[in-house]
This record gives C-alpha cells, sequence and structure tokens, in this order.
C-alpha cells in the first residue's frame, strides 16, 4: 500500500468505480423497455426510436431542458446569436464547458484564455467516454461505428447508459444509445431556442429568473454528483475563491481559482488517503 | 430581431469553434482512440476532475457575483439569497435538483415582487 507517491499518482486500479464523480445509481424504478428476448430489439432503427422514447423515462431531461433554456436566454443576454447557441450546443454538447465560454467570453477574455478554461473543464469527459464505451461494445464492433456515441457522451448520457444499457441488447446498444442521444441533443436546440426568445421578450425579472436557472441547476447537480471529499471541497472552494481571484484582475480569474481550489482538494483527497 | 442578428458573424462562430468545439473533441476522441490501455480512475484524474470542478464552481460564482443581462436588475443580496434559499431546500430534500431550483426562483421573484 505504502508505494512510492509517484506509482500510487498513476495507479489507481482500486478506485475506478469512483472516478467520474457521478456514480450511478442503480434504478429504483423499472425501465420500460421490451425484454432482452423481444422481437422489438430484432430491428437497429426500432432500437434507436426506443432509445429516442426514453428521454421521457428521466428527470434529467426536464433538468436539461431548464439549463439549457438558461444557456440560450444567457447567449441572448452575452450578444451571441441563436445560430452561435444551437451550434455550440450541437458541436460542442457539455453543458458547463458551453456556460464556461459563454461566461468568459462574455466578460472579455481573449479566446485562449476561454479556450484554455475550456479544455481543462472538458478533461472530464475522458474518462466518461473510456468507461462508457465499452458498455456498447462488441468484439466486431469498429471504432467508427462509436463515433457518434464518443460525441454524445456528457454527464447526462453517462449516467443513463449505465441504467438503460443492461436492459439492451448488446448488439443493439450504439442505435439505442444513439436514438437517447438524439432526443436529448434535440430537446436541448429547443430549450435553446425558447430560451432565446424568451430573454429577447420577456420583461426584465422573468429574463432574470431564466438566467437565474444556469447557475441553479449547475450547482446542483454538481452538488449532487460529488460523493467525495475532493468534489466538495473543488466545489465549495472554486466558488468561495472566485471573488478574490476576480479581484486580482488578471483576465485569467477563473483559471486561478479553479486551479488554486482543485489543487487543494486534491491535496485533502490525497490526505485522507494516505492517513487511511 | 432580424435575420442577421440570429445568424451572428462568422468571426463568433469561429471562435466557438476553436476555444469550444475543439476543446472538448479533443478529450472525447482521445477517449475514443486510445480508451482501453488508460487507467480511468488514476490520481492524476482525480486531481484533473478536482480541479475541473472548481472551474466549474468559478463560473457558478461569477454568475452571481458579476451577473450578465437582465440578472444584474436584482440587487445582490437577492441574488445571493435566492441561491442560499435553494441551497437549502436542496439539501432538505435529499439533493432534489429540481426542488432546490424551484426554491431559488421563487425566492428571487417574491423578492423581486415584495421590492417592488
Amino acid at each position: 500500500m505504502h508505494a512510492s507517491p509517484a506509482a500510487l499518482f498513476l495507479d489507481a486500479s482500486r478506485r475506478i468505480a469512483r472516478y467520474a464523480g457521478t456514480i450511478p445509481q442503480p434504478a429504483k424504478t423499472p425501465v420500460a423497455l421490451p425484454p432482452l428476448d423481444s422481437p422489438q430489439w430484432q430491428s437497429p432503427w426500432r432500437a434507436f426510436a426506443w432509445g429516442l422514447r426514453s428521454i421521457t423515462q428521466t428527470i434529467l431531461t426536464l433538468v436539461l431542458f431548464a439549463t439549457y433554456l438558461g444557456i440560450g436566454a444567457l447567449a441572448h443576454d452575452t450578444h451571441f446569436s441563436l445560430l452561435w447557441a444551437l451550434c455550440s450546443t450541437l458541436f460542442v454538447w457539455a453543458g458547463p464547458a458551453q456556460i464556461i465560454l459563454i461566461t468568459t467570453l462574455g466578460s472579455g477574455a481573449t479566446v485562449i484564455q476561454s479556450a484554455i478554461a475550456v479544455t481543462v473543464s472538458a478533461v472530464r469527459l475522458f474518462p466518461m467516454v473510456v468507461s462508457v464505451l465499452p458498455l456498447m461494445r462488441t468484439p466486431t464492433t469498429k471504432r467508427r461505428e462509436l463515433f457518434f456515441a464518443a460525441h454524445l457522451t456528457a454527464v447526462t448520457l453517462w449516467v443513463e447508459c449505465h441504467r438503460f444499457l443492461p436492459q439492451v441488447p448488446r448488439e443493439r446498444r450504439i442505435a439505442f444509445v444513439n436514438g437517447l442521444g438524439f432526443g436529448l441533443v434535440s430537446v436541448c436546440l429547443t430549450a435553446n431556442t425558447i430560451g432565446y426568445f424568451l430573454a429577447a421578450n420577456l420583461t426584465q425579472t422573468l429574463g432574470a429568473a431564466i438566467l437565474l436557472l444556469t447557475p441553479l441547476s449547475f450547482l446542483f447537480s454538481t452538488a449532487r454528483n460529488s460523493r467525495e471529499v475532493a468534489d466538495v471541497v473543488a466545489l465549495v472552494l472554486g466558488i468561495l475563491l472566485y471573488p478574490l481571484a476576480a479581484k486580482m484582475n488578471s483576465g485569467l480569474d477563473i483559471l486561478v481559482s479553479g486551479l488554486a481550489a482543485g489543487t487543494i482538494a486534491y491535496g485533502v483527497h490525497w490526505w485522507r488517503e494516505v492517513r487511511a | 430581431m432580424s435575420f442577421a442578428q440570429l445568424i451572428g458573424d462568422w468571426h463568433a462562430l469561429a471562435v466557438l469553434f476553436v476555444a469550444g468545439v475543439v476543446p472538448n473533441q479533443i478529450w472525447r476522441m482521445l477517449g475514443l482512440w486510445f480508451g482501453g490501455g488508460i487507467d480511468e480512475g488514476s490520481e492524476l484524474l482525480v486531481w484533473v476532475r478536482a480541479v475541473a470542478t472548481a472551474i466549474l464552481a468559478g463560473v457558478i460564482a461569477q454568475i452571481v457575483v458579476e451577473p450578465p443581462g437582465a440578472l444584474a436588475s436584482v440587487p445582490d443580496a437577492l441574488r445571493y439569497g435566492a441561491v442560499g434559499a435553494g441551497l437549502v431546500v436542496f439539501l432538505l430534500t435529499r439533493r432534489s435538483i429540481f426542488a432546490g431550483v424551484v426554491a431559488g426562483e421563487v425566492f428571487m421573484l417574491a423578492g423581486k415582487w415584495w421590492l417592488g
């Protein structure tokens, strides 16, 4: 157990499950899908349709809708076009990254500064993709068949895959995930459009209410996904350190507070591991 | 709102590609290509995830502390109060995202209405 710190840093076979933060909860309510041996699964298009229909089976669809309503409104109020907002949803497909991008660019950061902040925030997608793709791979699966599944992977899809896929025959899982992802993206594009026009046309108070959706939904969904002490420390310190970092006026406020708070949180995690 | 406003300019879309699309797709495609051989639970990734969470936390703070657009019309105390009220309800309802968001929104709207 007392390996060198460097070895400990890179080896973590002991804590694979804890990685991507959101530890998937086993489904509490049964998922309404046909049995594994049902003829319903014979066609990939049917599987796609079942995936599409599954967006109605989760509360996370509602959370996504509210979040993307907020992103649409935020894009409007920071003077981005509707097309820009829709393209960001379609091609970025990661709520936190979209918020970071809109907020940093909107507050005058350079392209490079925004790109760095978004790149760092997006690293979390890597382990998600790594852990979710094996669920749909078969011995004959080609890498390009997994392209859309990899693109669609973000926290919501990641959680839902762990919930739904055990009830989907392995050879139909890619089609199912493509359907699920297609449905979620469509919901978010619709929400973006509604949010954008609401922000343009509503009274100031209701416009403010829609903008407030974003920090609230992200704060609570991140808090809900924080099962580890390191996650909680990172979240709380990240919020508290931001106003301090903003006083330095470096243009890199978010990165400064994020690196500081994240590293302290990792230190807490490391100290607890060593002590344990 | 004109059609041109909805489309925006190509410069902004180029910025989206450089600062938004590429930084995200890089990690997904790395996951797709090298997924098999990488230890997804290593200490390095624990640190990376902590920093990513803290960056997102900073952005949440930024929206509340230096609000964009219409949100700036809400007084400071009311914005902080709304987040606080939402947080209390979120914790009391055993981490219900929905209840927390609704409580925060109701607090803000009620405060606005009460202040006139």
